[in-house]
């Protein structure tokens, strides 16, 4: 780990990459999601298949929770020596003249994020563990649509799901095209990677809250 | 922080102009006028840093203290002003901060080696193009006034270190020791205790010379590209 933060540079690159990985991450994880909603049984079917294939259980699961431990890790590590490398704070400082809110406050659309992680893990991954692991429960190819649709019923976590996408919508707005200049890219197609950084930052989350809304709200379901 | 009423400032006085009017009148009533840093009084030494109502350089673009205009306020304002705060910077004394740590980063590989045999080879027979010569003088104009590293949430040097880098890397002459430019000047810019880069944009908005993040990005391919190669 000490090679891969020894400067700020290959810090932002861990930062970056990292990054990079957790936003295709959330476009396939988007992509099943969506199939609860407009085709239960393909939910069902896919769900089953990450739930039970050996390559996504023990390689791509694992590599997906140590990106997202690395880059919230980085992510405490650069906060922490950005607020130390300004050791006496300015007694006025405007700092909306000249950067955006979002880009100023990763760490704190990072944080909710994080914290939506938690429960997130809680609501899904713990429950899923036991069932396999711990109470060992046969398989059921058509348990997951009615367990998700189940989750949505609370008010409470899907207000909480909403509030946490409009959060990581934030952090995209920023970090997907931070992500490219980190990597060194920054060139002619720069003004269509900010405008597709938009595109995915409002389309992604909002599709996540639509599908939270869904199930929250048909009566179809439950 | 001191509060100072002042009178008879006019429009047409700069920033710096009303400073002085300010600590004539404190030695004339006995008492330590407010130290400052100035020297060309033109835009060009990049010495007169100063954090103005929350912005380096004041409220006008494009521009340093000592082109900043009275006028750019209104008769009756309060104006805050403080030194350029970076743990790197040091306040020497009130308004005044010490800026060597650029002058290491410099240090650390802002330079092409020339061997003076006696036989100089005339620069002018390097033929360049047009572009590059330009993107490099652009990433010279960088005067050092350390308003990037102001301006910055993080207290960063990255647009003065990647102006420093560019302004070599772009030319055919910079290409022998490129490797080792990027990666002394970082590693001096990481010890000197600067903050690391969020991308936020805030030091090309508030440069005076325009210096664009686009010399960001090329120090970080420079940097990887070195990192790679071992
Ligand atoms: C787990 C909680 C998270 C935390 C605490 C967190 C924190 C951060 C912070 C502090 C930064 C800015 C770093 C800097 O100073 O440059 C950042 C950048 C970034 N984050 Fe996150 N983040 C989290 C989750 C996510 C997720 C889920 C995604 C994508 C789906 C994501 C994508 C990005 C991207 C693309 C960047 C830009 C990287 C760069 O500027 O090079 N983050 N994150
Ligand atoms: S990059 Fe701009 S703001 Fe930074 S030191 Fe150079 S001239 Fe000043
Ligand atoms: S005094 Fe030289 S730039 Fe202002």
């Amino acid at each position: 780990m000490s090679g891969l933060t020894k400067s700020s540079i290959a810090r932002k690159v861990v930062m970056a990459l990292s990054g990079f990985f957790l936003v295709f991450f959330l476009a396939q994880h988007f992509t099943i999601n969506f199939t609860s909603v407009i085709a239960p049984d393909t939910f069902n079917e896919w769900s089953h298949f990450m739930g039970y294939n050996p390559l996504v259980q023990y390689i791509l699961q694992p590599i997906l929770i140590a990106g997202v431990i690395i880059h919230f890790v980085m992510g405490f590590v650069l906060e922490l020596q950005n607020n130390r490398a300004r050791g006496v704070k300015y007694v006025k400082f405007k700092g909306s003249a000249n950067a955006s809110w979002v880009s100023r406050n990763m760490i704190i659309s990072g944080l909710v994020v994080l914290a939506f992680l938690a429960l997130h893990f809680y609501d899904f991954w713990v429950h899923e563990m036991a069932y396999k692991y711990i109470e060992f429960k046969p398989q059921d190819p058509t348990r997951y649509h009615a367990e998700t649709v189940e989750k949505f019923a609370p008010m409470w976590r899907t207000v909480i799901y909403v509030v946490s996408f409009v959060l990581l919508a934030l952090h995209l707005w920023h970090g997907f095209a931070s992500a490219f200049q980190s990597m060194g890219v920054n060139n002619k197609y720069t003004p269509s990677i900010k405008a597709f950084t938009k595109v995915f930052a409002v389309v992604i989350p909002l599709g996540f809250v639509f599908i939270a809304l869904y199930h929250h709200f048909n009566p179809l379901t439950h | 922080m001191v509060d100072y009423d002042l009178n008879g400032v006019e429009e047409d006085m700069s920033f710096l102009e009303m400073l002085d009017v300010l600590n004539e009148e404190l030695v004339a009533k006995g008492e330590e006028p407010v130290e400052f840093d100035h020297d060309c009084r033109e835009g060009i030494c990049g010495t007169c840093s100063l954090m103005i109502n929350g912005q380096p350089h004041g409220p006008d673009s494009r521009i340093t203290v000592c082109q900043l205009h009275m006028r750019s306020f209104n008769d009756g304002d309060s104006i805050v002003i403080e030194p350029f705060r970076a743990k790197a910077f040091p306040v020497i004394k009130d308004l005044i901060v010490d800026r060597t740590a650029f002058d290491r980063i410099q240090q650390a590989g802002g330079y092409i080696s020339v061997n003076t045999s006696g036989r100089p080879v005339d620069a002018n027979a390097i033929p360049i193009e047009k572009d590059m010569a330009d993107k490099s003088f652009n990433a010279a104009t960088c005067i050092g006034c350390g308003a990037c590293v102001a301006a910055c949430k993080n207290a960063s040097a990255m647009l003065f270190t990647s102006a420093k880098v560019s302004q070599f890397a772009l030319l055919p002459q910079g290409q022998v020791e490129a490797a080792e430019r990027v990666q002394n000047m970082v590693r001096q810019m990481d010890l000197e205790g600067f903050g690391n880069c969020t991308n936020t944009g805030a030091c090309e908005v508030e440069c005076p010379k325009g210096i664009s993040l686009e010399n960001i990005a090329r120090m970080n391919r420079e940097y990887l590209s070195a990192s790679v190669k071992g």
